[in-house]
């Protein structure tokens, strides 16, 4: 098997996600965004623990899922609230909390 | 614990091989395990059964007990006539963490079977008659689904083989007797009494949970109780460690089996539905101490210095439980408070009983105990049932004619509780008052030193015993009606069960009938001893008291002597009274607490409970904001005060002198004010960086992470 090959795939997603979460202004797919960061990383640990034979990666991959699920969750909410406040959910307005 | 077992593979680990075991006793777990699968298919769907749940807790039930009573009688076969006899344990792997195993499993020997039988009996009688009690309720199905559930944790408690399997079971009886004290929650005194049961019960939880610590740790790090046992009997574990922990459990005891000072909730759970009172409050759960205690004996031998001593902390407790607890009971009018102030006092006797070393005279008396009272408490609920209430003076009085079973169990149950011959009662208390070992001028000798104290508190405790039960007859079955309802004898199922208990309550003496007694075959004498008690490497050599006519005939007389005392008061004088006025007195309105001035004063502080519930929740609870803390502020004024303003003054001046040099000088100028600029610049600068947009810090976070992740290359590859 070669390992390569997901590595290289986990890289790629990881950087579209990386140039979804800076540049992207909708606040929802910046959220999707941050969903294809953590998978590129499952994709890694899934490789690497099929690599070694070893059950931890794919156990350490379902937590991820786990805690991804509950992070939208909490982020789609925020989306919302920003939304229902403000009538728009463009992240470049949102700086209330300049210095 | 049952699936657990069923799903791993059995490892005997124990004294005995399971293959040689009988079958009842190597699956002994199955009789927890049958109320526990009923608890949830009550739960699941009881609601839908023609008979809303109730049929599936009976027959879980009655299945454990014949599963029970056939145990029982295996242990028989496998006891046999030999001394000693191997008690079956299995268990399993719970886990193993940190070269620590935690096991599941069973321990079963005399003790435990002798335990499941009168937990199953009871239980079952119980069922039976909740049919009918509770029939109509709004939480029929709840009521039973927890019945159940109580009972499964019960067993499984007594089946333990572990410290950690206790403390399990410990707290599911006491969850299940808070659900069950708050089954009528609508009414605020019954949740609070709930509430008090419950937290009162974690007081002494957290002496368990102190001394078994202890225990595992002083007996090499096992939890197993064979091995922990058998660690202190050979003399392995420091005195010391015992000492520590026997106090520490000892608390456990004092609140789970109501002894003096932790009493107050069991009066209180009185508040829960009759046949919780005699399952839970007066048969099973509140025996859990006495079990516990039993279980562990060889900690509270060493702790306590049982063997040695004429008084120890343990038979000191029991003792004046016994005795207090049982002037208590004279001056309530609930029916049912009287009756749990009996079980206090009772289970003092108990205590007491372990405490003097008389190990096998507790546990009979627990064994005797739980059928005469539990026939006693379902004998009140029937009252109450038909004439309204449960207060002896408003709500009771002639009901023997309306109710002639339920008066006639009633009384047979009372003359075993007073320790009359030949019922039940006499036998077992007057093997704990010959355990004492005080009775040596007359006899009686042998036991573990002479404990005469605990013997004189039990004489009188018998007498104080056999009074206030005189005094419940007759308010509840003399005198003429003094309710406004129209009392009539209870349904067969609730007669029934108290027709079982009350023959109990007559034959489960002969069960431990005296070793030497004259009048019974001599193989057939103390075969409750025999069968119970362990012989064993995990039981400490306790020593048996001879019993001996003469304390027989003296504490029967004593229990006489009480009874005397109230039928001349009640059944002689006030009847009297009562035909003389045309009506139905309860009291003399001339006795002696209107007539004696001390009298008087014993009767409050008996009526006010010694005022263990206002030093509790007045004193207690609320002196925190309450005169504790009006003394704390007086203090705080006068004393703390005084002190801090003599140092203020005094640092006042010294303060001055440094403030003009040091501080305006120095600090103020050159470390306050630089500090300040300093950060002010820094901050100033830094602003920039805040511009409070999230892609910008995503950025920033994504560079350092690059950047971090460049130095552990560079790093990791040198």
């Amino acid at each position: 098997m070669l390992l390569n090959q997901f590595l290289l795939l986990g890289a790629v997603l990881f950087c579209i996600g990386v140039y979804g979460v800076l540049a992207r202004r909708n606040g929802v797919l910046v959220l999707m965004s941050v969903e294809i960061i953590l998978n590129s990383v499952n994709i890694n640990l899934v490789a690497f623990g099929a690599l070694n034979d070893d059950v931890g990666g794919a156990v350490f991959a379902l937590f991820v899922i786990a805690v991804a699920a509950a992070e939208v969750g909490i982020g789609l909410a925020i989306v919302l609230l920003m939304y229902r406040n403000r009538r728009s959910i463009d992240l470049s307005e949102a700086d209330m909390l300049k210095g | 614990m049952g699936l657990l077992i069923l799903a791993a593979e059995a490892a005997p680990t124990g004294p005995m091989s399971v293959s040689d075991a009988n079958w009842f006793l190597a699956n002994a777990w199955l009789i927890p395990l049958l109320p526990a699968l009923s608890f949830a298919a009550i739960l699941a769907f009881g609601k839908r059964m023609p008979r809303r749940g109730s049929e599936l807790g009976l027959v879980a039930v009655g299945a454990s007990f014949l599963l029970a009573v056939a145990a029982a009688v295996a242990w028989v076969a496998h006891h046999g006539a030999h001394e000693t006899a191997p008690a079956v344990h299995r268990s399993v792997s719970w886990l193993v963490s940190g070269g620590v195993r935690y096991d599941a499993g069973i321990l079963v020997d005399g003790l435990s079977v002798m335990m499941l039988v009168v937990v199953t009996a009871v239980s079952l009688l119980v069922h039976v008659y909740s049919t009918d009690y509770v029939a109509g309720d709004a939480r029929y199905t709840h009521f039973f689904a927890f019945l159940s559930l109580f009972t499964a944790a019960m067993l499984f408690f007594v089946l333990s083989d572990n410290l950690l399997q206790m403390i399990v079971g410990w707290e599911l009886v006491g969850v299940c007797s808070f659900v069950l004290i708050g089954h009528w929650w609508e009414a605020k005194a019954n949740s609070d009494a709930a509430l008090k049961a419950f937290l009162t019960n974690r007081v002494g939880d957290v002496g368990l949970l102190v001394g078994m610590s202890i225990l595992f740790f002083a007996a090499g790090g096992a939890f197993d109780t064979l091995t922990v046992n058998s660690r202190i009997v050979a003399g392995e574990v420091s005195h010391t460690a015992l000492v520590a922990a026997s106090a520490c459990l000892l608390a456990a005891v004092m609140s789970k089996s109501g002894q003096f000072v932790l009493h107050t909730w069991l009066p209180d759970a009185m508040a829960g539905p009759t046949p919780v009172s005699a399952l839970i409050h007066a048969a099973t759960m509140v025996v859990a101490g006495i079990f516990m205690v039993a279980r562990l004996y060889p900690v509270f031998w060493d702790g306590m210095a049982i063997a040695s001593s004429s008084v120890n902390l343990l038979a000191l407790v029991g003792a004046v439980t016994l005795l207090f607890g049982g002037l208590l009971a004279f001056t309530q009018n609930d029916i049912k408070k009287v009756l749990a102030y009996s079980t206090v006092s009772q289970l003092g006797y108990m205590v007491m009983a372990l405490g003097v070393g008389a190990w096998t005279a507790a546990m009979f008396h627990l064994f005797t105990h739980a059928f005469f009272k539990a026939c006693l408490f379902l004998g009140s609920g029937s009252v109450s049932h038909a004439a309204g209430g449960f207060d002896m003076k408003k709500n009771m009085g002639g009901l023997r004619r309306a109710m002639p079973h339920t008066y006639r169990t009633f009384l047979v149950a009372t003359v075993a509780l007073m320790g009359l011959p030949p019922l039940a009662g006499f036998w077992s208390k007057d093997e704990i008052l010959a355990g004492t070992g005080g009775w040596g001028l007359l006899g009686g000798t042998g036991g573990n030193g002479a404990y005469t104290a605990m013997l004189l508190m039990g004489l009188a405790g018998a007498a104080v015993t056999a009074a206030y039960m005189t005094r419940v007859i007759y308010l509840t079955f003399f005198g003429r009606y003094r309710g406004e309802g129209h009392p009539h004898e209870s349904g067969p199922r609730i007669v029934v069960p108290l027709y079982a208990l009350a023959a109990m309550a007559v034959v489960a003496g002969l069960f431990n009938m005296p070793a030497g007694f004259q009048l019974w075959p001599e193989a057939a004498q103390e075969r409750f001893g025999h069968y119970v008690e362990p012989v064993a490497a995990y039981f400490p050599p306790i020593g048996h008291a001879t019993p001996s006519w003469s304390l027989a005939v003296v504490s029967t007389l004593v229990a006489l002597g009480g009874a005397a005392a109230a039928y001349r008061y009640y059944f002689v004088k006030v009847r009297a009274r009562s035909r003389a006025e045309g009506q139905s007195l309860t009291e003399l309105p001339d006795g002696p607490t209107a007539a004696n001035k001390l009298a008087r004063a014993g009767h409050r502080v008996l009526a006010d409970k010694y005022y263990f519930d206002h030093l509790y929740t007045g004193i207690v609870a609320g002196g925190v904001k309450g005169p504790a803390a009006k003394a704390a502020y007086w203090t705080n004024q006068k004393v703390i005060d005084a002190v801090v303003d003599g140092a203020g003054r005094s640092a006042v001046a010294a303060g001055r002198a440094v403030y003009d040099r040091l501080d305006q000088g120095v600090i103020d100028n050159v470390i306050i004010d630089g500090a300040g600029r300093v950060s002010d610049s820094a901050g100033e600068s830094l602003r920039g960086m805040q511009t409070g947009k999230v892609q910008q810090y995503a950025a920033i976070l994504f560079a350092a992470a690059a950047v971090l992740a460049g130095v552990f290359i560079v790093v990791v590859s040198l």
